[in-house]
């Protein structure tokens, strides 16, 4: 791998204005993905305040457009619905949910993954082949369908839901920290822990789980951003959360049904999912272009 | 000889990771529930008729029994019956199964054409605003749930333009908007990949080397970047079809694709457990039969790998 940073005669001499021209659009992707996660999770948090009462019926208004076509309803600028519920109150009483699950999955996941991934690396032997061979066996695994035969046998739910999720998120995590702990056990600093008879655990929780952190944060944006579009598509096909709570997908797929008259219903949800997902997915690749200078853009 | 033994390994890995699978879904789907409560629903049926039907389907038995039964069975090529059909469940599988290849190959292809060009382009000219665009639009592309995008092409495509059908297969005109759903999200994550691997190869001696002989760009790009950056393009295709199959499968029902996922879809919501059960191991066969066929493919391109 060229370092051009390092090396004195870099292999291809990009002009440094562009170079200068891709970090700023990196910081760039921080800063904007970063905005987008913190209005989201401002929406999150205030939507009790934002729309209070999101499942207010109004039947003299029912699918009125949104605010920039005639015939739009007062009060309601994205629209209403068949039962005339406002869209927009529906699209933030949605939000919470949506941010739970993907935080709550993720970090499950990812400490479930970094644990197994440390045990593994670390310990290698028979506890290494076993960690393996269910990743493979995860890898292996058409995910989806699995998921939606334990949702439809057991009825939708929120905790089936984030329990799915873990189970399927965790292997990103152990590879990545399997690799990186096979890495770091044969440094010198660890080597010298060990010569001084530091406790396994000792060596796991202060050498080692210290420097494969940044690798688990690096990847936890953009597995947010996967959870939410996974739990959003069961919920879309039924199998996820309880469609009696509000939530994108389930907005989504009562929508679909109206798509021929009233295409705002299904269109706004699925953008609310779209940014949501894309500011985490920014964030998370313009951090790991700044704190993983291996992966070099 | 290596590879003949190399094969031989990744078959047995494969059909280890088969027999886990397949423990793993028989035991989900008895753990979740009575199929014959769920088949006989709102039918009110006498427990007679409960025990009479759960004996004629052999449900009766210790589930060890009843596992070691189908698994017999599967291993000679028969997945049982489906209760919802009457038909065997293999007829069903073959039946279904070109239609959900057709897409997935389209999506692939459809994703490649994307891809390839445009994320070689912005790897050539990394930094400029074409880069730029380029990595923007593999982000959104990512960031598209597939169910939503479906929607938005049938709202403009179908519903507005008129230009493409909605739903079903009836020809290639059909297979458009299923396929580009698939293959524009599966572009956006290639495009990034192809990006990658080709910054990766350009700064090689080789290339320069190609380029001060003399070598016409066009050549150099050909057969020297693209040649070598291949080898990541194709693992990770490969690895794509995991996620791509269960693309398929919400696709497949947004736009009544008469394919594989379809007919899981809805074997889930009749609880037809034998054909649950042979869609997902299908599933499951055909991704170690890529994963294998991916790293087989590393041979062709790279003459260099040699299998341990």
């Amino acid at each position: 791998m060229a370092q051009p940073a390092v090396s004195p005669a870099p292999a291809a001499p990009a002009a440094p204005n562009r170079t200068h021209r891709l970090r700023r659009w990196l910081s760039a992707s921080v800063l904007i993905g970063g905005v987008v996660v913190a209005v989201v999770v401002v929406i999150a948090a205030l939507s009790g305040l934002l729309a209070p009462n999101p499942n207010a019926l109004s039947l003299g208004a029912t699918l009125a457009p949104p605010f920039f076509q005639a015939g739009a309803a007062a009060g309601a600028p994205l629209g209403t619905d068949y039962l005339g519920r406002n869209v927009l109150s529906l699209i933030i009483a949605g939000t919470p949910i949506s941010l739970e699950i993907g935080l709550l999955a993720t970090t499950c996941a990812a400490t479930l993954g970094t644990a197994l991934g440390l045990l593994s690396g670390y310990a290698g032997g028979w506890v290494d082949d076993v960690v393996m061979r269910l990743v493979d066996v995860q890898l292996a695994f058409p995910f989806i369908l699995m998921a939606l035969t334990f949702m439809a046998v057991s009825g939708p739910g929120l905790a089936k839901l984030i329990v799915i999720l873990i189970l399927s998120g965790w292997v990103t995590y152990a590879r990545v920290v399997r690799g990186e702990t096979l890495r770091l056990r044969e440094l010198l600093f660890v080597e010298s822990a060990r010569a001084v008879g530091a406790p396994r655990r000792r060596i796991l929780a202060r050498h080692i789980l210290p420097n494969v952190l940044p690798s688990v944060l690096v990847l936890a944006p953009i597995d947010v951003a996967n959870n939410i579009l996974l739990s959003a598509a069961l919920t879309f096909i039924g199998l996820g959360i309880d469609p009696s709570i509000p939530s994108w997908g389930g907005l989504l797929a009562n929508g679909r049904i109206y798509l021929n008259t009233s295409w705002w219903i299904a269109t706004f949800p699925g953008l609310a999912i779209m940014v949501t997902v894309f500011g985490f997915n920014l964030l998370g690749d313009g951090l790991r272009d700044a704190l993983d200078p291996r992966s070099r853009t | 000889m290596r590879i003949v033994a190399y094969v031989v390994r990744r078959i047995l890995q494969g059909a280890l990771v088969m027999l886990v699978l397949s423990i793993v879904v028989f035991v989900t789907i008895r753990l979740t529930g009575n199929p014959v409560a769920g088949l006989l629903q709102g039918l009110s049926p006498t427990k007679q008729a409960i025990a009479h039907l759960e004996h004629a389907l052999g449900l009766d038995r210790p589930l060890y029994v009843q596992y070691a039964a189908y698994m017999w069975q599967a291993v000679r090529g028969n997945l049982g019956q489906s209760y919802s059909m009457q038909v065997p469940v293999t007829t069903l599988i073959w039946s279904r199964f070109p239609a959900t290849l057709e897409l997935a190959l389209a999506a692939i292809v459809e994703s490649i054409l994307i891809a390839v060009p445009l994320g070689t382009y912005a790897a050539l000219h990394r930094g400029s605003t074409g880069d730029l665009a380029v990595r923007g639009a593999s982000l959104i592309g990512i960031s598209f749930p597939n169910f939503w995008l479906g929607i938005m092409l049938v709202l403009v495509f179908s519903v507005t333009w008129r230009i493409f059908p909605a739903s079903g297969d009836a020809g290639l005109l059909s297979l458009v908007l299923p396929a580009t759903t698939l293959g524009l999200i599966l572009a956006g994550v290639e495009m990034r990949l192809v990006r990658a691997s080709v910054l990766e190869v350009v700064p090689q001696d080789y290339v320069r080397t190609a380029r001060a002989k003399g070598s016409p760009p066009a050549r150099v790009l050909t057969t020297h970047i693209l040649r070598n950056a291949l080898l990541s393009i194709v693992t990770f295709t490969g690895l794509q079809f995991a996620g791509l199959l269960g693309g398929v499968v919400i696709i497949e029902d947004i736009f009544a694709w008469p394919g594989l996922g379809q007919i899981g879809l809805t074997a889930v919501e009749q609880r037809d457990y034998p054909l649950v059960q042979g869609i997902v191991l299908f599933f499951a066969a055909l991704l170690v039969l890529v994963n294998l066929l991916t790293d087989l493919s590393y041979l062709l391109i790279d003459p260099r790998i040699r299998f341990e």
